[in-house]
């Protein structure tokens, strides 16, 4: 184009003939693209609201990192260098295409700023960027159609295979870079004639495009110039509208979901946004049970949907055969929005979701791992849908049996086994474990600086209450002036909420706040990922509070915590609770704790860290009773097995219960152990110095002997 | 079609430990928590199923004290839509009889084409629903575990006999029916939706609201008087395995063989 103005008198003159055509064109183009992004729009604007205008630094700093840096497509190494380079090449690609389509209607237009060198330089770039793309796109063709990842496969419940529509795509962008390469090189190669310079960037599509070019006439040359640029318009305006119905919506939209993303890791959104806790009596129904009661921003989640498929290849529940997988859930509302907000006619909204494209089961399934969401390059949220989906089917009493129970203990004893309050503390208050460590129970009269909150799980589960005691007694060696509620505790409520029974939530919330503030605390400590992420991100002004790991790692650091060597020929594994890792980012404590006992073998599974796999799920999904074909924990400890390990060590009672479990099932009793952090640094910890009190001097023997 | 569901409130079994009291002629009640009687509940969940059928009203109703008023709140929040609490200080005492003989008043107070009742009370003996049909001279099937309604006059029932078998009657409206478990999966009632029925009004009937003459109700004229209240002791049946997975299982298989539990 630089040269154009210049010299090329021809290539001007050759798109001239066109330029009404190429305007109504535009214009055209411009318009449909309009209409149908307007139309799409219109099921946002009758959403729920959904306030994602706070923060614009913390936004703007997901849009470098995730959108611009495409931090999350590493992950994937042969998809995510594909689409790394094909982003680059559409960004670097952009203003070009905005030229070009300038350059139809006003031929010697040049974009300000490059004009002179740094236009030569901008056309060397994007004639690469359009050969990378362009090769990127036969390259995908090829993988999608010969190599078939299993991950883009649709089984049949979920619809017809989107393999066709996908290569179509792909095609139209491998057709838009080349046709953009012929109307470039058919003016390069009239400019080449002798006595022009040339310049197409070497061995770019392009400049081979030229070379091939170069002994044609100077009309012909001007007919595939035109060619070039009208295919080039019209497959652009083509894609431009036909995005929008299908899988590449997410070109255009992106930038605003990933800027709009959550913030918050580990938060639940509210039932309704705006309304406080004192007004939800009067809102008329709870969480989503039409597409309308979606958020605007969860429905441009279902637009954004690449179909990528990596959400369900992560997800646990789809890898056993659950009848959930995170992906169809985008797609399947996506598909909803389409049928019912159509191009032409009056929307038809307001039928339920669930029992039409959603299942109960489906909805039930999701363990709230958050795997999906760690995955997602586009960062398209998962668990507060699933949650607001639950939210509907509680508020319709369409809560499956198994459940009911539960919550219905929950809500007359504060315990989901419907277990007497009065025994909550029992699991501190055997003789035995008395004399080595003595738990009081906080009261008017009892206070403490710190407060262990120990949650229902580990006050009532034998097996259990072992992490309970060593917990205790960690807090007892580090010197931790430390209580429980005892019978004023009552459960945490975390996966109350997250099972959607928020009124039940709240009522647990409000007890165990009251209990706290009234114990008079300055901070808390539990062993229980879910209590932990509970009292951190479900609950309003409590004390700060640290999972035990942190304690323990810091009590290693400072010499507070010394270990004595393991010397056993045992490899060992931390299975990271997603509730800690994922969704709190405690990844380093627990495995710095580990490293610091003399002599342990550590091993790390392939799956671990951000990556973790979720052991089956804690909370109320202990007492769900899923469609699968094998456990979730059983193919954890395979997992672990492949790693060499034959003990696993995590560091919540949940996973506990699952991984026990899941060994026998697995059938590796005898050949694996599950440890949790707390009992294993319980067992391994030096005790030398003096106890607590004079009349227990027998303690320093019998702690170093281990329970 | 308008449908009566008797309920009782009665200690939760699975979330209580049911001790006996000093005196020990009844349990310790100090920390119990109630709920509705679980068969009771099914039974309201059944008719609820039946009404958005066929159309009509469902009622519940207990006989209790004000305590008692919160199982039927929590069966509007269900569905229901109307609740009855029948109270009174001469009803205390109360044996079967008396109760069937208290609820018969109040069901001959309205109009209903349906009497349910659970097949039977946590702390019960199964006998009021028989009871009631008599006295009322209406049909009565126990053990009922579906129900399909046929026109306005005739109800297809099925009764689960023993041994897992199935019989399927056909009985005439009115009729009395004690609802099994199982018979429907009951729907879910949380907090937001008794709240949501909290202020609703719940009329209460005396005995002299239900024209009940006092002598023929309570502990006076039950002629069924509770002796005795004890927790069996633990008999010997126990038997511990000690042997390795395999040798327990087939040690397992052997004992439930041996018993006449495979064959």
């Amino acid at each position: 184009m630089l040269e154009g103005s210049q010299s090329g008198a021809q290539p001007t003159s050759w798109l001239a003939q066109g330029r009404v055509l190429f305007l109504f064109l535009h214009v055209l183009g411009i318009a449909c693209f309009a209409y149908i992004v307007a139309r799409r729009l219109v099921p946002l604007i009758r959403a729920e609201r959904d306030p994602r205008l706070d923060r614009p630094w913390a936004r703007l700093g997901k849009v470098l990192k995730f959108w611009l840096g495409q931090w999350k497509h590493p992950r994937y190494r042969t998809a995510g260098t594909l689409h790394i380079l094909i982003f680059a090449g559409f960004i670097l690609l952009a203003m070009r295409a905005f030229t070009v389509l300038i350059v139809g209607v006003s031929p010697n237009f040049v974009m300000p700023g490059l004009a002179g060198e740094a236009g030569h330089l901008y056309e060397v770039a994007t004639d690469y960027a359009a050969t990378v793309v362009f090769l990127c796109m036969v390259f995908a063709i090829v993988r999608r159609a010969m190599f078939k990842p299993a991950r883009y496969e649709v089984p049949a419940k979920f619809g017809k295979a989107h393999k066709a529509d996908a290569i179509f795509l792909l095609s139209l962008i491998a057709i838009l870079m080349a046709a953009d390469s012929l109307f470039e090189a058919a003016k390069a190669a009239a400019q080449a004639q002798p006595g022009h310079g040339e310049f197409a960037a070497a061995l770019s599509l392009p400049w081979l495009l030229k070379v091939s070019l170069l002994s044609l006439s100077l009309p012909t040359l001007g007919g595939l110039c035109f060619t070039g640029y009208l295919l080039h318009e019209l497959t652009f305006y083509f894609l431009l509208c036909y995005r929008p119905f299908g899988i590449q919506f997410h070109v255009e939209t992106s930038l605003f979901n990933v800027y709009f993303s959550k913030l918050d890791r580990g938060k639940l959104k509210p039932v309704k946004w705006g309304v406080g806790d004192e007004h939800l009596d009067q809102v008329r129904s709870f969480g989503v049970k039409t597409f309308e009661n979606f958020t605007w921003k969860h429905m441009l989640d279902f637009y954004s949907c690449a179909d990528c498929g990596r959400c369900s290849d992560n997800c646990p529940a789809n890898a056993v055969g659950r009848p959930l997988s995170p992906r169809f859930i985008s797609i399947k509302a996506r598909d909803y929005a389409f049928q019912h907000y159509p191009m032409f006619g009056r929307p038809a909204n307001g039928s339920p979701l669930v029992g039409s494209i959603y299942s109960d089961d489906e909805i039930w399934s999701c363990t709230t791992c958050g795997a999906c969401e760690e995955e997602c390059p586009l960062l398209v949220e998962y668990i507060d849908k699933i949650v607001d989906l639950r939210r509907g089917m509680v508020d319709d009493g369409a809560v499956p049996q198994s459940l009911q129970k539960p919550l219905k203990a929950l809500s007359s004893r504060g315990n989901p086994y419907g277990k007497m309050e009065k025994k909550r503390a029992e699991w501190a208050a055997t003789k035995d474990f008395q004399q080595i460590c003595a738990v009081k129970t906080l009261d008017k009269k009892n206070g403490a600086d710190t407060l262990y909150f120990v949650d229902s799980i580990t006050s009532f589960d034998d097996r259990m209450q072992s992490i309970g005691r060593a917990t205790a007694k960690i807090l007892n060696h580090v010197g931790e002036d430390f209580g429980i509620l005892g019978a004023a505790e009552k459960d945490c409520g975390h996966d109350v909420r997250r099972f959607g029974e928020e009124t039940l939530f709240m009522a647990l919330r409000d007890h165990n706040t009251n209990a706290i503030k009234a114990s008079g605390v300055a901070r808390i400590v539990t062993a229980d990922p879910h209590a932990y992420n509970a009292l951190k991100h479900d609950y309003k002004d409590v004390p700060p509070v640290e999972h035990i790991s942190q304690v323990i790692a810091r009590g290693v650091k400072s010499g507070k915590i010394a270990f004595r060597p393991v010397d056993n020929g045992d490899f060992y594994t931390y299975h990271d609770p997603c509730y800690l890792g994922r969704h709190n980012r405690i990844f380093d404590d627990p495995r710095d704790v580990l490293d610091a006992i003399p002599g342990l073998k550590r091993v790390e599974m392939a799956r671990s860290r951000d990556r973790s796999f979720c052991c089956g799920g804690g909370g109320l999904m202990l007492f769900y009773e899923p469609k699968e074909d094998e456990r979730i924990g059983v193919k954890r400890v395979r997992m672990a097995a492949e790693a060499g390990a034959n003990v696993i060590v995590t560091a919540c009672p949940f996973c506990m219960v699952n991984i026990e479990d899941a060994i026998k099932v697995a059938g590796f009793e005898g050949k694996m152990t599950a440890i949790d952090l707390a009992e294993l640094v319980d067992q391994q910890i030096v005790r030398e110095r003096p106890v607590v009190t004079k009349e227990v001097v027998d303690i320093p023997q019998e702690c170093v002997a281990g329970r | 079609m308008e449908i009566l569901v008797c309920a009782r409130r009665v200690p939760d079994t699975s979330e209580n430990e049911i001790a006996l009291n000093s005196a020990g002629n009844d349990i310790e009640r100090g920390e119990l928590v109630y709920s509705i009687n679980e068969p009771d509940n099914y039974a309201v969940e059944e008719a609820l199923q039946i009404t958005a059928k066929v159309g009509g009203q469902v009622t519940v109703v207990t006989v209790g004290g004000e305590d008692d008023e919160e199982i039927l709140r929590r069966e509007m929040a269900m569905g229901a839509t109307q609740a009855a609490l029948i109270s009174d200080d001469a009803f205390q005492g109360s044996d079967g009889k008396g109760i069937a003989s208290i609820l018969k008043a109040f069901v001959q107070k309205g109009k209903y084409d349906l009497i349910l009742t659970g097949v039977q009370a946590d702390d019960g003996g199964a006998q009021v629903g028989g009871m009631l049909a008599a006295m009322l001279d209406y049909p009565f099937a126990a053990l009922v575990n579906s129900i399909e309604v046929l026109d306005c006059k005739k109800l297809k029932i099925g009764r689960e006999i023993a041994g897992g078998n199935r019989e399927m009657n056909e009985i005439d409206l009115p009729c009395v029916l004690s609802i099994q478990t199982g018979i429907n999966e009951p729907r879910y009632v949380g907090m937001r939706g008794i709240r949501a029925v909290a202020s609703v009004p719940i009329p209460t009937h005396s005995a002299s609201d239900l024209a009940l003459d006092p002598s023929t109700v309570g502990g006076s004229a039950a002629k069924v008087k509770r002796v005795d209240y004890f927790v069996p002791a633990l008999g010997k049946g126990a038997e511990m395995l000690n042997g390795s997975r395999e040798e327990n299982v087939d040690k397992v298989l052997e004992l439930v063989a041996a018993k006449g539990g495979l064959k």
